[in-house]
């Protein structure tokens, strides 16, 4: 009875286009508005955390206590030149979260970079060698996804101490093992086919099967779930200086500005909301964009 | 049940509970600075009795030896003495926990009977207005940080509306019998509705705070593994058949859609876990997570550690019984 | 519904009029089933048989209101025991299927509920129609549908059937599975039971008995059947008439004897030439050169144009289906050629 549901898909339109899979992938991208639009998004964060001294209407650090706990604009007290209003040292809240880019960005991408690096290469030399290699890596694995997340980069920054270079080791420590299973599985699968087998009687050494066969195979892959992971790392750092166990004064991460306006959320709300609403808008928008790169590249759906 | 079978499963956990056990103790090794000095602080200790204090807690033995100690003693329930609190670490442990696990068990059902629902609903009704909105509350759900939610609601509802108390686990000193170590329960056992209401109220917030993102995730679970089952040649079959459009849902599709959802759940309680600290802080909630939290600061390893560990064994064996039970509901994969 | 009219036995118990099914892709309408018409008469056996995408399967998945958007039945009538079923409500509908009329699917290990076992799959159906083991107690109920279910085992040849009552789908083999699913078809003795390609998925020897299961429990129980098939050779054996889709219309039908041994469409022609005769086994095997048009948008022309030898161009325009005097039907203004 398959027929009854696949009616509508078994004689599927465009069967003979010249196009490469890659292309065909991108270009389903670039029709998807929401994605496009979230990409777009992204990129001006990227742009903002970039070219934050020239967007930034004020100093971050710069403290005038006559503006403590100043209003945003649309309120009363509020003054254009301090549109999201002040902190409790009267430090202009936007350009704070301006600035805040670049600390939450660097700390997401140098930890997804760093970890990816490590679970590619640890990935590969345990799908591929096998043997005690594999077991040895897949072992620390297992006992560190037996550990919850946040938990476990609690405890480690409680025991090494605060501090942003602590923060990206203690992250790096549990996120590797994401691209590692992930790299693992694709190796062992595509360790099989033919066309390894093929290089192996030629004589290839194994080094080079793992980096010019493999590797570029898993890439797109890999690409698409480290995009997805670095929304979720965004968040853990916010939540660790939140606690105030990650980066530290003068630094200050986005979620180190949710923290400052903790106390005053009686009566200057906005210092905790928007600083979130910052981190909501970023991770929305890669994860939406992600969502649409992994359907784009999907197989399954687009048969 | 293969009792066989499954004391050999629970045979295997054995490795992966030593593994963390070795993680957590790693971890000790990681402070900078010598634990003892750090751990006093500026209380007044002579030389020798720092020294005497080293070598209480083996600080000068080998490493290997140190862990077997750590394990001998983590069997017993020994984790050493809280300074800062003047008692043992397990004593200050037994006497927080069960606030932690009332709020872990709310924020669990609530994360459940909000996902399941939703999750069928979206599913059943495909790109309808209810399946836009489960989508996109899923997504915003996974999108911002538990705590800057928590914090949101404690705005709306605590201090612009006034609804609902912000911090604490109950406004009213009277004492209620102590049966089952949670309050609301106890409260409504011993028929004291003040109490009741009391508790009830504090505990909504930080369940919220901790259950709704959790729900988002399992939202979306459910509805991709609800459409998936959907699609299968058995609900024809039983449509064929002609059975209640009701039975078809909830006896044939329901029970295998459940699955991915029970598998994911069973996961994310690792995050309930560690979010449960963030949330405890916030709402000033008197569980376990706080205190380790603020034995951060006050550099109270040997109650970090030890918190941590428990945590983390709870977790595995949470991941166990969900295997279990997952054996029970797909009956294809054997135990 | 209780009783059937059988005096009369020139009313079809079943009469398919007109009916089109489509289906609204994102690339346009798909017209699944296109003006279809067939009888069933009671007491016969219809053969459909038809390649993938021909339409045979959405056809009675129609019949059974079986549909879901984004397809629906855009026209047509279903005439079952003189009810058009299209008229009916959801519920009516639903009381009328497995009951009336069942359906077994082509894979009774997809079809079976890998998570319950086969007695509570037995028991649902048999409660869920019968009304005098329903108005029971509790207790009486499921002890009458209990012994209704281990009846209708042994009917479909699964002896001792009370040990295996508490088993799973997947601890039985293929061809126990497929009878189970038609016991299951049969609990509440449907008047019409339509068999979609039930033995497509059995090995070859299992074929034969399940073929020889369906043969006489149709004539115990005077059933009337459609069995739906690709396999020329099922349908020669079992069918009292055949009817040929393609694409989603009918291009022939007649008795089975008549179809099978002088076709006159060039599809039918096609497939019997495609078919391995076990009586010249070195006779080439000739398989229809192309495939099946994409039926989205499609232009009203021959649906067989495009792989057909005899076409010519008055075959761009719609065809329409010739009525013989005999009863037989051929969609095809080429049948003198041979």
């Amino acid at each position: 009875m398959t027929s009854i549901q696949t009616a509508s898909t078994t004689l599927s339109p465009n069967a003979s286009t010249a196009e490469s899979p890659q292309r065909l992938s991108w270009r389903r991208f670039s029709q998807d508005r929401f994605s496009m639009a979230a990409s777009v998004v992204v990129l001006l964060f990227l742009l903002m955390a970039i070219f934050a001294p020239w967007i930034a209407p004020q100093d971050p650090n710069d403290s005038d206590l006559l503006r403590r706990l100043q209003a945003p604009v649309w309120m009363d007290g509020g003054e254009w030149a301090y549109p999201l209003g002040c902190d409790a040292l009267g430090r202009d809240l936007l350009s704070r979260i301006i600035f805040g880019s670049r600390i939450s960005i660097f700390i997401g991408a140098a930890v997804i970079f760093i970890a990816t690096v490590v679970g590619v290469v640890t990935g590969l030399l345990s799908g591929y060698m096998r043997g005690w290699v594999d077991t040895v890596i897949s072992r620390v694995v297992d006992i560190l996804l037996a550990f919850p997340y946040l938990l476990f980069t609690i405890g480690l920054m409680a025991m090494m101490g605060p501090g942003l270079q602590n923060i990206i080791l203690a992250l790096v420590y549990k996120e590797w093992v994401i691209p590692c299973r992930l790299v693992r599985g694709e190796t062992m699968a595509l360790r099989e086919v033919e066309y390894i087998e093929a290089a192996r009687a030629v004589g290839a050494s194994s080094l080079y099967i793992m980096a010019r066969e493999i590797l570029p195979n898993i890439l797109s892959a890999v690409i698409v779930v480290s995009t997805l992971r670095m929304a979720h790392v965004i968040i853990l750092e916010a939540s660790l200086s939140f606690l105030g166990i990650g980066v530290q004064p003068p630094t200050a991460s986005w979620g180190s500005l949710i923290a400052d306006g903790r106390s005053y959320i009686w009566d200057a709300w906005w210092i905790s909301t928007f600083s979130g609403v910052a981190i909501l808008l970023l991770v929305l928008s890669i994860n939406v964009a992600s969502q649409g790169l992994r359907d784009a590249f999907d197989p399954r759906l687009h048969e | 049940m293969n009792f066989g079978k499954l004391l050999e499963r629970m045979l295997q956990l054995i490795p992966v509970m030593l593994g963390v056990s070795v993680i957590v103790f790693l971890m000790m090794l990681v402070t900078p600075g010598d634990p003892v000095d750090i751990m006093l602080g500026e209380q007044q200790a002579t030389v020798e009795q720092r020294a005497e204090l080293r070598k209480d807690m083996g600080l000068d033995l080998p490493v290997a030896q140190r862990f077997v100690y750590f394990l001998k003693n983590a069997a017993t329930g020994n984790f050493g003495h809280s300074y800062f609190h003047r008692r043992p670490v397990s004593e200050v442990i037994l006497e927080r926990l069960p606030a932690t696990v009332e709020l872990t068990v709310a924020a669990l059902l609530i994360a459940l009977l909000v996902a399941i629902p939703l999750g069928v609903l979206a599913a059943v009704k495909k790109n309808t207005w209810i399946d836009r909105l489960a989508t996109l509350g899923s997504l915003l759900g996974i999108s911002m940080p538990g705590f800057w939610f928590g914090l949101l609601l404690m705005l709306i509802f605590g201090v612009w509306l006034h609804w609902l108390p912000i911090s604490g686990r109950s406004d009213i000193a009277s004492q209620v019998p102590i049966v089952t170590h949670f309050l609301t329960i106890d409260a409504l056992l011993a028929l004291n509705i003040k109490v009741f209401v009391s508790a009830l109220s504090h505990l909504v917030l930080p369940a919220l705070t901790l259950g709704l993102p959790m729900a988002a995730v399992l939202t979306r679970v459910t509805r991709t593994s609800m459409l998936e089952v959907l699609r299968q040649d058995y609900v024809t079959f039983a449509h064929a058949k002609g059975l209640t459009t009701r039975r078809v849902l909830f006896t044939h599709a329901l029970r295998n859609a459940m699955i991915p959802t029970v598998t994911m759940a069973a996961l994310e309680v690792g995050s309930l876990l560690g979010g449960s600290m963030i949330v405890e802080t916030i709402f000033g909630w008197p569980g376990l997570g706080r205190v380790v939290v603020e034995s951060i600061f006050t550099r109270n390893y040997p109650l970090i550690q030890a918190a941590i560990l428990l945590y983390a064994l709870t977790y595995v064996m949470v991941n166990f019984f969900a295997d279990l039970l997952y054996t029970v509901l797909n009956p294809r994969v054997r135990l | 519904m209780n009783t059937m009219s059988i005096a009369k036995k020139q009313t079809p118990i079943l009469s398919i009029r007109s009916l089109s099914t489509q289906f609204s892709t994102p690339a346009g309408v798909l017209k699944a089933v296109q003006d279809v018409s067939l009888d069933v008469m009671p007491g016969e056996c219809v053969g459909i048989v038809g390649e993938s995408g021909s339409g045979k399967s959405v056809c009675f998945a129609s019949v059974m209101g079986l549909i879901k958007p984004p397809g629906e039945i855009a026209a047509g009538e279903v005439l079952f025991d003189g009810i058009d079923l299209r008229k009916l409500s959801p519920e009516a509908m639903r009381r009328i299927r497995g009951k009336h009329i069942a359906m077994t699917m082509q894979d009774a290990l997809t079809a079976l509920n890998p998570a319950m076992t086969i007695q509570q799959q037995l028991l649902e159906v048999i409660l869920a129609h019968d009304e005098d083991i329903a108005r029971q107690s509790y207790w009486d109920h499921k002890r009458l549908a209990q012994a209704r279910a281990i009846e209708v085992l042994a009917l479909v040849g699964i002896p001792s059937a009370q040990t295996r009552l508490k088993d799973y789908p997947h601890q039985f083999s293929g061809g126990m599975r497929q009878r189970i699913m038609i016991a299951i078809a049969l609990a509440c003795k449907p008047h019409l039971l339509i068999a979609d390609e039930p033995t497509t998925a059995l090995d070859v020897t299992i074929q034969a008995q399940v073929l020889k299961l369906i043969a006489s429990l149709r004539r115990k129980l005077g059933m009337s059947m459609v069995l739906i098939t690709h396999d020329l050779g099922v349908v020669a054996e079992q069918c009292d008439r055949v009817v040929v889709m393609y694409a989603g219309q009918v291009v022939e039908s007649g008795l089975t004897a008549q179809v099978i041994g002088a076709p006159k469409h060039p599809y039918t022609r096609g497939l019997l030439r495609a078919t391995p005769r076990v009586e010249d086994l070195s006779a080439p095997v000739r398989p229809i050169p192309g495939t099946v048009p994409n039926l989205i948008n499609f232009p009203a022309q021959c649906h067989f144009y495009s792989r057909c030898t005899v076409r010519s161009d008055a075959c761009l325009e719609a065809i329409a289906l010739t009525r013989n005097a005999d009863g037989s039907e051929v969609r095809c203004i080429h049948i003198e050629e041979n």
